[in-house]
């Protein structure tokens, strides 16, 4: 017997193609497009959320039988707080540039849709296991477009991938910015964030029909 | 040899019957329609015999554009000279055969302006006949205005591939993502211009882009430069150019926006031939001189001292907004685009409107884009379409209160007044 059932190892992959929390739900916008113009923002994030999401599903998922359920928004609300204080303070401790980089959107993983999304319609309703891997997953499906859109726009928007020149300096003219490259102003701003996350979505659905919706 | 006597375009329909059904066929009409009617008849049905076709819509258009694209061959030149002339502290003297249509002018205009046209047609009609390839559909003739817009609102020295670049956001984002030509929500052409100026904002503005060869030699002891009015006055400084120099374009700007004398002639004409709204025209010259009044007027109360950052802008005479930087040229051609703009002649009053109103106010309240047309013209695009429907909306409720007024109910007026309603809407 495997690791994961067939059912279980769909809780994890689906949300990172077909069922996922950016491209397809259209949830957590908010964060993929204000804190994506350097990658390493954005997989600070994608690991937060990883965090926030794996762990608060299995506490909402042991909760659930004895969670009221006209204050469950309220429970659900102090246990993602909670979390996200933890994450929070560990980036203060040990990435400080980092978390005044991330600023207030570490703290916004609250409101994120995609975590409050997952407890009202998943850990609510199943096992801790099972609502572990489906946090894991939705957490991975999120972090993954966080990824690439930071990737193009930190390649594109400053020339560096990490912090790292990859494609020269632009002040010394060395790489391709000898040849005359300059780096794209455009994709540091929020607009152009959506614009990627609206051609993901553009790739994804031609290459997969099935997830046009009609209208 | 039969083929011999073939004549070219006998030639071209045989081979377009050829690769009928192809992949490559939309490719291949296009080219093959734009030259040549094609041999194609209507077998059945009804038809309609226009001549004013998309196509020929679009040539009219250009036609209104060349006198323009000439005369900014021969200013880029002659700004250059005169920049030039200026650094080596011997201002040019102007005069209109001596010293500005000659040929020196011309060629530099050449060298610098054909290069911009030729890119601009050649990638965007290449992401066009892409795209027709791609989805199956014959190549629209949408690119041909856009391609000519498109060198004609962008600063002299802008680099190829940033065009290059630009264009195919443009083509892309602007357009093909919205279904193409006829379907898109934002002009194409102010799409490029806007990508060009938030992407690459040190090629799109400031004092070293407008003229030729200024950006090359910045920071050498030949330096020229050449600030736009527009730019010059967001700064506080003086402006030495004279209003005839002005009106007639013999002054730095973007390649095609300077000469309001010949954009008016286009204008006239666009008018003239019914391609373009004379409203939307009226009513943004309109809302640019209110603004430039109201502006004008708060100088005047003494509200805005001589300290201000505001106060070059906000003191320039207000008709003087109408012949300086792109306001005229966005007017005319970018505004009246009948697909961005409102459709209802009530909507293009107030379209237009706005886009002269908010133009002089972004060229005064921000100084880092002393060139707010194409911002404001891309806004009123995105509103157009809620104007036209809050247009036909107010045009239904008066005919429907006019159809209740001028009708007695004996009884049950309530119930006809629903179903008149449901009938209307």
């Amino acid at each position: 017997m495997a690791l994961l059932s067939k059912k279980d190892t769909s809780l994890i992959l689906d949300p990172l193609t077909d069922n996922n929390p950016i491209t397809i739900q259209v949830l957590g916008i908010c964060s993929a497009l204000a804190i994506t113009a350097e990658l390493k923002a954005s997989i600070v994030m994608a690991i937060s959320v990883l965090f926030v999401l794996g762990v608060g599903n299995v506490v909402i998922s042991l909760m659930r039988n004895i969670i009221p359920s006209k204050i469950r928004i309220i429970v659900q609300l102090i246990v993602v707080a909670a979390l996200v204080i933890i994450v929070d303070q560990v980036l203060k401790a040990f990435a400080y540039e980092l978390s005044k980089t991330l600023s207030v959107f570490v703290g916004l993983i609250i409101t994120n849709c995609i975590i409050m999304g997952r407890f009202e319609a998943f850990a609510l309703g199943n096992g801790p296991w099972k609502s572990f891997l489906d946090g894991i997953g939705n957490a991975a499906g999120y972090g993954v477009i966080l990824v690439i859109v930071g990737f193009f726009r930190e390649l594109l928007g400053s020339g560096t991938l990490m912090g790292y020149k990859v494609l020269g300096d632009p002040i010394a003219k060395t790489g391709l910015y000898s040849i005359g490259y300059e780096n794209n102003g455009f994709m540091l701003l929020s607009p152009m964030a959506l614009i990627v996350v609206g051609i993901i979505i553009w790739v994804q659905r031609s290459r997969n029909r099935a997830l046009i919706e009609e209208n | 040899m039969k083929d011999k006597r073939l004549t070219f375009k006998k030639r071209l329909h045989i081979l377009k019957h050829h690769y009928r059904d192809k992949k490559m066929a939309p490719a291949f009409n296009a080219l093959h329609t734009f030259l040549f009617t094609p041999d194609e008849t209507t077998h059945s049905g009804s038809h309609v015999r226009a001549a004013d076709d998309l196509k020929r819509t679009m040539n009219t258009v250009i036609m209104a554009l060349l006198p323009v694209l000439v005369f900014a061959m021969f200013n880029a030149g002659y700004q250059h000279y005169a920049a030039v002339a200026a650094a080596n502290g011997e201002p040019l003297q102007f005069s209109l055969w001596d010293t500005f249509l000659t040929w020196d002018n011309f060629y530099i205009g050449l060298i610098k302006v054909l290069p911009l046209l030729v890119v601009s047609y050649g990638v965007g009609l290449l992401v066009e006949f892409i795209f027709a390839v791609i989805k199956g559909h014959e190549v629209e003739e949408g690119y041909l205005v856009t391609g000519m817009l498109v060198p004609l609102i962008v600063p002299i020295d802008t680099p190829l591939w940033m065009l290059a670049v630009s264009v195919v956001f443009g083509v892309v984002i602007g357009k093909e993502v919205f279904g193409g030509t006829g379907m898109n929500i934002l002009n194409p052409a102010l799409t490029i211009r806007a990508f060009l100026f938030f992407a690459y904002p040190t090629w799109m503005s400031g004092d070293k882009v407008w003229v030729y060869e200024a950006v090359e030699r910045a920071g050498t002891p030949d330096a020229i430069s050449g600030e736009t009015i527009l730019g010059s006055l967001a700064q506080n400084s003086d402006i030495s150019y004279s209003v005839s120099d002005m009106f007639f374009g013999f002054i730095p700007g973007s390649v095609g926006e300077t000469s309001t004398f010949l954009i008016l002639l286009g204008g006239l004409f666009l008018i003239f031939s019914k391609i373009a709204s004379w409203r939307i025209m009226v009513s943004a010259v309109v809302g640019a001189l209110v603004m430039g009044l109201i502006f004008n007027g708060v100088v005047d109360q003494g509200w805005i001292g001589e300290g201000s950052k505001f106060y070059g802008l906000m003191s320039f005479e207000f008709w003087k907004h109408l012949i300086v930087g792109g306001l005229a040229f966005g007017i005319v051609y970018m505004a009246t685009d009948p697909v961005t703009g409102s459709q209802t002649n009530r909507g293009k009053w107030i379209y237009g409107f706005f886009i002269g109103f908010i133009s002089v106010m972004i060229r005064v309240f921000n100084p880092a884009y002393p060139e707010g047309v194409f911002l404001a013209i891309l806004l009123m695009n995105v509103f157009a379409p809620t104007i036209d429907h809050y247009v036909v909306r107010g045009n239904v409720n008066r005919r429907l209160k006019r159809a209740k007024n001028a009708t007695v109910y004996p009884k049950d007026s309530e119930s006809k007044e629903s179903e008149l309603q449901v009938e209307t809407a």
